[in-house]
């Protein structure tokens, strides 16, 4: 079947039940996203679908015809980081680093949905993540540099 | 002349009406006291309370998720606006730490505020009406007993006439019945204790039961099932639609953990009820299971719940290839299972938790034992479908992800179509798409189930693992 991944149209040869975290690091070697739990419940394997955050663990790629696929490597790369990994770096919120692609795949989503989130926003709705070494708050930093930077470049007109 | 004579009898006429009416639906403010030192309840009638709250779930109501215990601020949405909670925390300004006993007894009875505002009934007093004087003692002291919250009150959403609290007096002449409750000498007194609870401080009927055009509750249909808070309330007698039966062993686990193997898992607003009731006494959940069980009249025997509901996912088949032509509804044969957009879904997004090795509460129900897919409406279906079950804060209870993000609504009609084919016997829901729409626009107020962030009562009741 097809499936459109970071812009970049791809034919697979998979059971349409298969989940799509599969499909993006066993065929595709897209590796950001991770497998934490299997049942929707850590978030480390978040990813977009149309823009809005799925957990790719549970998401069979029956589903994912005709839709826009975003994984973290289609925000950014090591060279030309997006907004929110930049921040991620400067604010050293990973540690392990296995639940930071699907946080900042959640937090990409509400930025562009909500460039003026609250504090309050972002706790809500990230609350489907877990991050087992606690960096919490340098976390909800980054994210907060993440907006202002996104904001501060709107504001120049350059996107 | 005979017509302005017409029209000044008239006047007079209209006046006296008026007139009378004020006298008779006047109430008195209650004078303020000044709040009772906590020291000064009896720490045995402050536990009590506290069991008698977690029943009456005040918490629920009046409070919001994640906010400060029983500030209030909650919106409760019904057909004719929102209506917001109050702070029933003893805060003297804005809750109610200046309201004596009689104040606080009168609000319950009579739905009268203590300056003599009358109370809306989405506050149950039409219920609370029963409760009687040694259990209103309690819930006063408990509450009178807690941290006070300076929390003032959010503006209600009525329109007019309805923001006049006074018309409010009419709505009482028809509907309230006042208690106390008058025991029924045809039943044991489990029952009878049971129907207190239940049709008294649980109002149980806020949810379960219809409402006419005024809001009230119909007798005539007592238990018969509603929709609410965008949620389907199940019918809690002949109606129910439990695969099934319930029976008052089965009712006291779910009621008492927010499942039971049989039927599944507490959902919606049914969750913060069912994480209220954990910890209140056997006696009490006694009694409230044997009433509501012999509401339902065919109720299956003691102990049989389990068995029966294991010989059904024997006798149906639980998976694909399991599940033989002639087990199957007329509706499943006209799909393709193979084909079928929605059984593909099914088995890639659902199967894997519910037909997976984990029993309840963490690995999913068999969809052939839960109301949500042979009930009235696919409003519940598409709530969890949607959003899932939340997982509760630092709490053992059940999880689901939701597949909001993953799924467009044509995708959920074709799940939500087979689903209802293959899990029950009953026809196809003709109102999916519509459900899908409002519930993702927010067309219909939703809760989410979140029972962890309520405070737990002070008698150290846990949702991990006690009893």
């Amino acid at each position: 079947m097809k499936l459109n991944v970071n812009g970049t149209p791809h034919n697979v040869d998979v059971d349409p039940r298969t989940p799509l975290l599969y499909v993006l690091r066993g065929d595709l070697e897209l590796n950001a996203a991770k497998f934490g739990c299997g049942l929707g419940q850590c978030g480390a394997c978040t990813v977009l679908v149309d823009g809005e955050p799925a957990f790719s663990c549970v998401t069979p790629v029956a589903l994912l015809a005709d839709k826009q696929i975003t994984t973290l490597e289609g925000l950014g790369t090591s060279e030309r980081p997006a907004p929110i990994q930049r921040a991620f770096i400067e604010a050293q919120a990973a540690q392990c680093g296995y639940c930071i692609p699907g946080i900042m795949m959640r937090a990409h989503a509400l930025l562009q949905k909500n460039p003026r989130a609250s504090e309050a926003d972002i706790r809500a709705f990230l609350e489907p993540h877990l991050c087992r070494c606690g960096t919490h708050m340098r976390i909800l930093r980054a994210i907060h540099r993440a907006q202002a930077e996104m904001m501060s470049a709107n504001a120049g007109g350059s996107g | 002349m005979r017509l302005l004579r017409f029209a000044l009898a008239f006047c007079v006429l209209l006046a006296l009406t008026a007139g009378v009416f004020t006298i008779v639906a006047w109430r008195p403010a209650i004078g303020p006291i000044a709040p009772p030192a906590v020291n000064s309840f009896d720490p045995a009638l402050v536990k009590r309370g506290a069991e008698l709250a977690a029943i009456g779930d005040c918490d629920v109501c009046h409070t919001v998720p994640g906010g400060r215990a029983l500030a209030g601020g909650r919106a409760v949405p019904t057909p004719f606006g929102s209506i917001y909670s109050t702070n029933i925390t003893p805060d003297p300004e804005t809750g109610i730490g200046q309201w004596s006993q009689a104040a606080f007894q009168r609000a319950l009875r009579l739905g009268v505020r203590r300056d003599g505002a009358y109370l809306y009934p989405a506050f149950p007093f039409d219920h609370f009406t029963l409760v009687s004087d040694d259990d209103d003692n309690a819930l006063y002291a408990y509450l009178m007993t807690r941290a006070p919250a300076y929390a003032p009150p959010t503006p209600d959403k009525l329109p007019l006439p309805l923001n006049i609290r006074f018309v409010m007096f009419a709505w009482d002449f028809l509907f309230l019945h006042p208690g106390p409750y008058r025991a029924d000498a045809t039943h044991d007194g489990a029952w009878n204790r049971g129907a207190y609870l239940v049709d008294g401080l649980g109002h149980c009927g806020a949810c379960h039961t219809p409402r006419n055009l005024f809001g009230a509750e119909r007798a005539d249909l007592k238990f018969s099932g509603s929709e609410v808070e965008g949620w389907t309330a199940y019918a809690l007698n002949d109606l129910s639609p439990a695969p099934v039966p319930w029976n008052a062993a089965a009712l006291r686990h779910y009621l008492r953990y927010g499942y039971e193997d049989s039927h599944g898992v507490a959902r919606g607003p049914m969750t913060e009820v069912a994480g209220d009731l954990h910890a209140i006494p056997a006696d009490d959940m006694r009694a409230i299971a044997t009433y509501v069980a012999a509401q339902m009249n065919h109720a299956a025997p003691e102990q049989d719940v389990v068995v029966q509901g294991a010989e059904m996912q024997r006798d149906r088949g639980t998976t694909d290839t399991a599940a033989s032509a002639d087990s199957q509804s007329n509706a499943l044969r006209a799909i393709d299972t193979k084909n079928d957009e929605g059984a593909v879904i099914y088995a890639g997004a659902c199967a894997g938790c519910h037909e997976g090795p984990r029993a309840l509460p963490y690995g999913g129900i068999d969809l052939m034992l839960t109301s949500a897919i042979g009930g009235p409406s696919a409003n519940n279906l598409v709530n969890i479908v949607l959003y899932g079950l939340p997982a509760a804060e630092a709490a053992h209870a059940p999880i689901m992800p939701g597949f909001a993000g993953a799924m467009n609504d044509a995708q959920i009609v074709a799940l939500a179509r087979y689903l209802r084919a293959r899990f029950s016997d009953k026809g196809p829901w003709t109102d999916i798409a519509k459900s899908i729409h409002d519930t993702r626009n927010r067309g219909r107020p939703l809760t989410i189930g979140h029972p962890a962030v309520i405070e737990p009562a002070p008698s150290g009741r846990s949702t991990a693992g006690a009893q």
